[in-house]
């Protein structure tokens, strides 16, 4: 089944709740609210005609420029993605869906943004959601475990964020 | 033999208990089965039939750091392996010895700029005798790496403290032979300025 086919399906179903959408992308993708994304999921995984049995990743990008210079010509404003890749084993198609999230919650620093978790509905999201919160820093609401899974469990921060800032010392040894 | 005083008849020998105890310790340097990224896999080649570092008697990787004299440290360090590897560095019993095997673990290799969770050498965790350079080591540098590190055994004063120490003669491999346009410091001057000169671009 085609892109095309499948986000009519999707949009058949919640109509508004799709904020954007793109076809002509190499992976054509929609960009949903955080707060409809279980819904929206356990209908891609559910509907016969769709049938995405496999999460293939969950990706957090981090769109932000930390030079002030530069920052006016990045040509987008500061932001996180969460890109979900779904593929059918039966149906063989695949789709994207997007999530789109502050870089921080009530643009309070440190205060991290909040997703809900699939992991209900995939049990690969476990530890995709896990790392995500490790690298990026996204909080998945309801997830069964989420605490760190590359990095130690006292580290700070949250390393793949644009501004993030290299420890000068861990534990006694030197940084650098 | 270098351990041999003198020979007087058939079967008499005689050594000074120091020597002796050097040339037994040097020739089972006993490594501690342990590699933690790509160059593990060197040393595992070294330790295999074509490099064989059993020659040396520094084939014997035992499973437990207290049986083990050698941490061969293969393979990126990060800050979550830091303290083990001290750890098992304390657990070993004195006499001991470290190579830091491999880019990542002289300096932080690759990694130096931007890898948040890299120890930016290992000698920053443990004291390490002999750094072994290349990404990752040639068998035959890690060999070499052992070498010297025999030759740190064999200047060992354990018995007769207090001596002033020898030089370092590596005995096996000898010193390093340096190009001719590098022998003397004058000479590697100007083959440096030569170097810069030729790496700077003509102005159009």
């Amino acid at each position: 089944m085609t892109a095309q086919e499948i986000i009519a399906i999707v949009k058949e179903r919640f109509g508004p709740k799709i904020k954007a959408e793109k076809l002509d992308a190499i992976d054509p993708y929609i960009v949903i609210d955080p707060a409809d994304l279980v819904e929206v999921c356990r209908f891609l995984r559910d509907d016969p005609r769709l049938q995405f049995d496999m999460l293939n990743c969950i990706s957090g990008v981090d769109y932000c420029e930390p030079d002030p210079a530069k920052a006016a010509k990045a040509g987008f404003e500061p932001h996180l993605e969460v890109v979900y890749h779904l593929s059918s084993f039966v149906k063989r198609h695949r789709f994207v869906v997007k999530l789109i999230l502050p870089r921080w919650k009530n643009n309070t620093p440190g205060q991290l943004p909040e997703a809900p978790s699939v992991a209900s509905l995939w049990r690969a999201a476990d530890w995709h959601e896990r790392e995500t919160y490790d690298l990026v820093g996204v909080w998945f609401t309801d997830h069964p475990d989420l605490r760190r899974i590359l990095l130690a469990d006292d580290w700070e921060g949250h390393p793949l964020r644009k501004d993030y800032v290299f420890p000068l010392e861990y534990h006694g040894i030197r940084g650098r | 033999m270098g351990w041999l005083e003198g020979r007087f008849e058939e079967g008499v020998i005689t050594t000074t208990l120091e020597q002796a105890i050097n040339w037994a310790r040097e020739s089972s340097m006993w490594p501690m089965t342990f590699g933690l990224a790509c160059c593990a896999i060197e040393m595992m080649a070294t330790g295999a039939s074509r490099y064989d570092i059993d020659r040396f008697g520094a084939g014997a990787f035992r499973a437990t750091p207290r049986q083990a004299d050698l941490m061969i440290v293969a393979g990126t360090v990060n800050y979550k392996m830091a303290s083990r590897v001290r750890r098992l560095y304390n657990q070993m019993p004195e006499p001991k010895f470290v190579i830091a095997m491999g880019a990542c673990t002289c300096g932080g290799g690759p990694y130096y700029k931007y890898g948040y969770n890299v120890v930016k050498g290992v000698d920053l965790i443990v004291p390490v005798d002999v750094y072994v350079a290349g990404c990752p080591p040639r068998p035959e540098a890690l060999l070499e790496g052992l070498m010297r590190i025999q030759d740190k055994v064999r200047a060992m004063k354990y018995l007769t403290k207090g001596q002033p120490l020898e030089n370092l003669i590596p005995a096996r491999s000898g010193y390093v032979q340096l190009p001719p346009e590098l022998e003397t410091p004058e000479k590697a001057n100007e083959f440096a300025r030569r170097n810069k000169e030729r790496a700077t671009p003509a102005k159009a």
